[in-house]
């Protein structure tokens, strides 16, 4: 493994932990806020965002799906020596996936839990090439009257909040900046 | 239902205080130290390893010491603590032939290579209390005999190797969880074996005795029990080879069960198995002799209605933690239940008492 | 200091020495480690972390894998500042400072100061082990019996 794979990890692991795991729960809990996170530097083609993300919400218990161009040794390797998750070749069996929106699609190819267990589902890390506020609009649980976000395909998630219980939540990341779409939020389409 | 109750502090922190001072007992004593826990309470220590299903013989005495001796407490210590710790993996499957046995005995064979070792058994021994240990100081001293080189192999091996056993074949598939899954039935064999060797010792115990007493007999003989040491080897994903981590003392036990053949299988001999961490012996063969009464199914035997062999039985109530978290919070605050089952009593003598008063 | 090539490090070499620094005592490993002077200068690619690790067995000692519980095990990874060489350790138990110490011996067994660290270090834990293994089997052989079946009359 090379020695860059062993680098570039949460500075302070107890701390800057917490305080990202943080910052996702609250991305989460209150969709269309954008927050940053800047805690990892990652191999490229991986924001600092969504390596972060990868850093707090991934161990040996979680298999991840590099999707695309994400798919690299250097990603490999990183995530190896970080998470010790487990890499998948595909969608069908991930609990995390990572990468652009035209190489994840399409959001029924993923676990989406059963009416017992709707946790065991799967969560999207979307790259976007830029998070900014404003786009489609949202409504539901943790969101005052309304919010948006520039969904990459408005429908799709549409599809897939009309699942709820079932379905995959997803975060999206550009750069240092995290938002959040549950599966649990109406989109306005 | 339930209500939460309010207030208490002082008194709790008070009698969490004396708790303190009645671990310590008599202070003019020396304070027992958590090494001496380890060393000399060893097979005390072993199962809270065990049950408490983490393999750390320090913690284990910590617990024991902090529990005052209260075995199922110390479990419930080292089971709260795992919890907190990332789980950095899964090892391969340890390799019991390459076991450094202390102890390796046969009850079917004889003259069986490697031959039988005692090791340090309380068989044999008059079971009579040595007063000598009252007294301090002593030093024994083991003899010893020049020792053969190299693992001993398994019994049942020799077994196998004519077709008078149930094959074990070897697989590589990701076993189930119980600790990142509930345990859901049916249970798969591997699911049975994680739950019994974290499983109530007594529990087990009991449940084995009534297979050999009639409930489900199975007609185990000890083929072969082992204690001693293994490596425990893991695929470390940065170094993209395995290493040995460390190395563990087990306790496994192989029963040889008379099965003359059923709808589905030939007579031939069957086979139940327990391992458990650090050196357990009634545990392992007991969790041998209810591995065994639980695979009537796959064995294509009849159900007999016996409790060892009803999975949901076994399982759901093996685990002295989930027993006694049920068990003991009954002694906890249930001040509103109760007084709606007084009400209720009180309704209903007072609807008799009024049917009674009609009649008259 | 200087980093040995990829091929210089053998694979089953490395796999033997960690295995024995995983094993080892931690204390008699700190006194060897004291022994030899002066730690490196480093930087830690992973802090010393504890955590557990599944052991699994096999149904009938060769079938399909169950879980059987879990070990305490601390982890730690160095880069040393020298030469940049890195060490990884995972080690049994919950001491820091055995895993800091395996991952620094690992780390140094890559360079030109092996030699260095299997004199003092690696060859008396080796030998601490297989004597500790060596009085067990003795006591074990000491107990080994033979047992007789006794002949009854037939007839």
């Amino acid at each position: 493994m090379d020695a860059a794979s062993l680098t570039g990890g949460l500075r302070d692991p107890a701390r800057d932990g917490a305080r990202a795991f943080r910052a996702a729960m609250e991305v989460m809990a209150r969709p269309g806020t954008i927050a940053t996170l800047d805690h990892a530097a990652p191999p490229a083609p991986l924001s600092a965002a969504a390596g972060t993300l990868l850093l707090v919400l991934c161990d040996p218990d979680t298999p991840v799906w590099l999707a695309g161009a994400c798919e690299t040794g250097a990603v490999r390797d990183w995530l190896a020596f970080h998470t010790g998750a487990p890499v998948v070749a595909g969608p069908g069996d991930c609990a995390f996936a990572v990468g652009r929106w035209d190489a994840l699609t399409p959001l029924d190819a993923y676990p989406a839990g059963t009416p017992e267990y709707p946790d065991r589902s799967a969560t999207l890390i979307v790259e976007l090439d830029r998070l900014l506020p404003g786009g489609t609009v949202l409504e539901g649980p943790g969101i005052a009257v309304q919010a948006a976000l520039p969904l990459p395909d408005p429908a799709a998630f549409a599809a897939n909040a009309a699942r709820f219980p079932l379905g995959v939540d997803t975060f999206f990341t550009s750069g240092t900046h995290v938002a959040a779409l549950p599966r649990s939020t109406k989109v306005l389409v | 239902m339930y209500v939460a109750v309010k207030g208490g502090a002082r008194a709790i922190a008070n009698a969490h205080a004396w708790l303190a001072e009645e671990r310590r007992g008599d202070p003019t004593l020396p304070d027992l130290t958590v090494a001496q826990v380890r060393e000399q309470m060893a097979l005390a220590v072993n199962r809270v390893m065990a049950e408490g299903s983490l393999y750390d013989p320090d913690l284990a005495a910590l617990a024991i010491k902090q529990a005052r001796g209260d075995l199922i407490e110390a479990i419930f210590l080292i089971r709260a603590y795992r919890t907190t710790l990332p789980r950095f993996g899964a090892s391969r499957p340890i390799d019991t032939a390459a076991m450094a046995c202390d102890r390796r005995i046969s009850a079917t064979f004889k003259d069986v290579p490697g031959g039988q070792v005692l090791g340090p058994t309380f068989d044999y021994t008059h079971r009579l209390l040595d007063f000598a240990l009252a007294a301090e100081g002593i030093t024994p001293d083991a003899p010893r005999a020049p020792a053969p080189a190299g693992p001993v192999p398994h019994v049942t091996g020799f077994l196998n190797r004519e077709g008078l056993i149930q094959p074990e074949p070897e697989t590589d598939a990701t076993p189930p969880d119980l600790t990142r899954e509930p345990l859901e039935l049916p249970a798969d064999r591997a699911l049975r074996l994680q739950a019994l060797a974290r499983a109530d010792e007594g529990f087990l115990l009991g449940l084995a005795y009534s297979t050999q007493r009639g409930y489900a007999r199975n007609h185990a003989f000890v083929g072969e029990l082992r204690i001693g040491a293994v490596a425990v080897e893991m695929d470390i994903p940065e170094l993209g080879f395995a290493i040995e981590i460390g190395e563990i003392t087990v306790t496994e036990c192989e029963t040889v069960n008379q099965f003359t053949g059923s709808k589905t299988e030939p007579a031939q001999f069957t086979r139940g198995y327990g391992l458990v961490f650090g050196q357990t012996e009634r545990k392992s063969i007991a969790m041998a002799l209810v591995d065994r009464a639980l695979r009537w199914q796959e064995l294509g035997e009849d159900f007999v209605g016996a409790p060892a062999q009803d999975a949901e039985f076994v399982l759901y109530h093996a685990d002295n933690i989930q027993a006694t978290g049920f068990l003991e919070h009954i002694k906890l605050p249930h001040y509103v239940d109760f007084q709606s089952e007084l009400e209720l009593i009180r309704k209903l003598r007072r609807g008799v008492e009024a049917g009674a008063e009609g009649t008259e | 200091m200087s980093m040995r090539s990829e091929e210089q490090v053998d694979t089953g070499a490395r796999r033997d020495w960690m295995g024995l620094l995983a094993r080892a005592d931690p204390s008699r490993l700190a006194a060897l480690w004291d022994r030899m002077g002066d730690t490196p200068g480093h930087d830690l690619l992973r802090a010393p972390e504890i955590g557990a690790v599944m052991v699994r067995g096999r149904a009938g000692a060769t079938g399909a894998p169950f879980n059987l519980g879990e070990m305490t095990v601390t982890r730690c990874a160095v880069r040393l500042s020298a030469c940049g060489t890195v060490g990884h350790a995972y080690v049994q138990g919950r001491d820091r400072d055995h895993a800091r110490t395996a991952a620094l011996a690992d780390a140094l067994m890559q360079t030109d100061a092996a030699p260095r660290v299997r004199d003092g270090l690696l060859d008396p834990l080796a030998a601490a082990e297989t004597a500790a293994r060596q009085s067990r089997a003795e006591k074990a052989a000491a107990t080994r019996v033979e047992f007789l079946t006794l002949v009854r009359g037939e007839d």
